[in-house]
């Protein structure tokens, strides 16, 4: 197989995986939400002049997730969605929404802004309440990737349930979505091959490091048949990071399959363009691991490691209490309520 | 005493849970509409010794003469078709559904500012469950900024919950700001799935423009007291956090844990959700039953509604 070319600007006959690339969506966590629009302009216009198909751009929770909960943008969505989509010439533009937190306006001003692809995240178990949000998209002729988050938390054949109710909706893509970075190759396989099996549509992963895994994860989902791959710049991302964009496409150009993906370019926007935003290289670090080994949301970090300092308990025991409550995606305001709590059974224990 | 009586319609789990509460209550069920003959709503609503019937609304105002409020317990759609006849019944709606014909009400909050309406509605359980706080916080000082954030179990989401997900949190948000008088507000529901199904949580952030500490808390205790009379499992879950903001326009932040039990008439404990609707409807016609046995069930004079 020819090897010589440097991305995806040659026509081959190789597999297409679709790259969808959340720096500026799944690594607004990380910033805490403080994304400017110049920042968004220049990641958002290396990533599309690196041939990156989908760039995607929201708040980390999604459209709408501006909130005490979430944390607050630092600027609005409908600057930043602007200021990326002025940048956007090859590619398209991406945005998040979780019912529940978004709504149908906030999709319409995304569409308004021009984006072309909506993925629309549930809990692994509750699809459907992503009905409208789907039927929407599809309407104003977006492209839909259904996402089914904390997949670790349902069965291969939950998943094929849930996903078929997204395909049912419209979807054109169903991602199993590690938001907890809990995942290991095998769960993964199983999972991928199992909406596989059930579906007509496409399918794909959407991977978190905190067990060092991101990659590993996303070569056994395309291994199992994904086509569609979700990844972040530098692995900005919540948690400790999602997969790294420029090393995913790396590794899928060496395992023979195309990305349109520039490798070199790439490698440059991630190099000189956001590295340097970072406020701390993203890493697996002692509370993110804990993520991974416990079940517990990504996105749940900062706002732990933020409430650990606050009422002085350690954030590993607050996501392992979290994770014994069964808490889900979008309850970031259990975090605080736990960690009063053990704040006052430390004060107890510590009194006798 | 004079009571006034209320009919059901719904025999669904809302309406029969409703028909429990109401039977504790200062109104008295006299009947019960569904539309399916064997449900088991309807049945237990024979055993309570009300009157029944199978035919829907048909049904329903057949027996006009006795009963003087309608609960309405079935859909939003339903009750669009519903609501122009049983205004022309004169009768009182209290819509549980997101129909939305008539005002949003909270009791405790704005039910004065609504009296003779025909119709009213009772916005959503998160509206239900957080409006009376926010209010709490906004008779301290003004709150510029709401955000609630509800839980529930995904068992007690029901299909039409889910099918119009955005019709909680806009609805709820427009609660926290027309009632509650919040500047702006926001609402986020998330649905959970663990086993066993959790209790319903909310918790409330308030930003504030001033505001003593003490005088929010005690604000909100007076609240929670008055609450807990008509919804006995709603409890605040932590203490008031309040803490003072570094920016001069907002001084305060304030942050409530509530969880609410339901109190298992009929729906499960842990659907709080949707027992404080059924608790918020029966306290709403309550209120509606004395203000008619008073004969102060008429809109003020032109200019005087709020």
């Amino acid at each position: 197989m020819e090897k010589e070319k440097r991305g995806g600007d040659t026509v081959t006959d190789k597999i297409f995986v679709h790259i969808l690339d959340s720096t500026l969506r799944d690594g607004s966590h990380a910033l805490s939400h403080q994304l400017t629009a110049e920042q968004v302009s220049r990641i958002a216009g290396g990533l599309d002049d690196a041939g990156v198909e989908m760039v995607e751009v929201s708040h980390g929770d999604g459209l709408g997730g501006s909130t005490i909960t979430y944390g607050f943008s630092k600027q609005s969505e409908l600057e930043l969605l602007k200021a990326a989509s002025s940048v956007i010439k090859r590619g398209k533009l991406a945005v998040l929404l979780l019912p529940g937190i978004g709504t149908k306006d906030d999709l319409k001003m995304a569409a308004d802004c021009g984006a072309k692809v909506a993925q629309i995240a549930t809990h692994v178990t509750e699809a459907d309440i992503a009905e409208q949000h789907v039927g929407l998209a599809k309407k104003m002729s977006m492209d839909v990737i259904g996402m089914l988050m904390l997949s670790h938390m349902g069965s291969p054949e939950k998943i094929a349930e849930q996903g078929k109710l997204m395909e049912s909706y419209g979807a054109d893509v169903v991602l199993v979505t590690d938001s907890a970075g809990a995942l290991l190759p095998h769960t993964v396989r199983e999972r991928v091959g199992a909406l596989r099996a059930a579906l007509k549509i496409g399918v794909g992963f959407h991977g978190h490091n905190n067990l060092s895994l991101a990659v590993a994860n996303s070569v056994a989902a395309v291994e199992e048949g994904a086509r569609w791959l979700d990844a972040c710049t530098c692995g900005l991302g919540a948690g400790s990071g999602n997969t790294p964009t420029e090393v995913l496409a790396t590794v899928l150009d060496k395992m023979g399959y195309e990305t349109g993906i520039n490798l070199w370019k790439i490698m440059d926007v991630a190099e000189n363009v956001v590295r340097p935003i970072m406020p701390k290289p993203v890493r697996i670090g002692k509370v993110s691991l804990t993520m991974g080994y416990a079940g517990v949301y990504s996105s749940f970090l900062l706002h732990a490691d933020k409430a650990s300092e606050q009422f002085g308990v350690d954030a590993r025991d607050i996501l392992v209490e979290l994770g014994k409550r069964k808490v889900v995606g979008g309850q970031e305001d259990m975090i605080v309520e736990v960690a009063m709590m053990l704040a006052e059974k430390q004060k107890q224990s510590a009194s006798h | 005493m004079e009571k006034i009586r209320a009919a059901i319609l719904g025999s669904g789990n809302i309406g029969t849970d409703l028909m429990y509460k109401l039977k504790r209550s200062k109104l008295v069920p006299t009947v019960m509409a569904g539309i399916i003959s064997g449900s088991e709503g309807l049945a237990r609503a024979r055993q309570e010794g009300l009157t029944t019937t199978s035919d829907g609304i048909e049904g329903l105002l057949k027996q006009r003469d006795s009963f003087d409020i309608v609960f309405e317990a079935t859909t939003a759609s339903a009750h669009k078709t519903h609501a122009p006849l049983i205004r022309e019944a004169k009768k009182i709606a209290i819509d549980l559904t997101p129909a939305a014909v008539g005002p949003y009400v909270v009791p405790l909050v704005n039910l004065d500012a609504h009296l003779g309406e025909p119709n009213v509605n009772l916005v959503s359980c998160g509206g239900q469950a957080t409006v009376p706080l926010v209010s709490a916080l906004n008779e301290v000082a003004s709150v510029k900024y709401a955000e609630i954030v509800a839980t529930i179990a995904s068992k007690s989401a029901g299909p039409g919950t889910r099918q119009n997900i955005d019709e909680f949190t806009e609805t709820t948000a427009r609660g926290l700001e027309k009632i509650g008088g919040a500047s702006r507000g926001k609402a986020i529901i998330v649905l959970n799935p663990a086993e066993p199904p959790i209790l319903m949580r909310n918790t409330v952030y308030g930003i504030m423009e001033d505001g003593d500490a003490k005088k929010i808390e005690r604000s909100i205790e007076f609240m929670l007291e008055r609450i807990k009379k008509y919804v006995s499992g709603y409890r605040l879950r932590a203490n008031p956090l309040i803490e003072d903001m570094p920016n001069d326009n907002y001084k305060k932040k304030v942050t409530l844990f509530i969880e609410v039990e339901g109190a298992g008439d009929y729906l499960p404990k842990y659907a709080g959700n949707l027992d404080i609707m059924t608790s918020a409807a029966v306290k709403v016609g309550e209120e509606i039953g004395r203000h008619l046995l008073a004969g102060t069930w008429k809109k003020k004079s032109a200019g005087a509604t709020l």
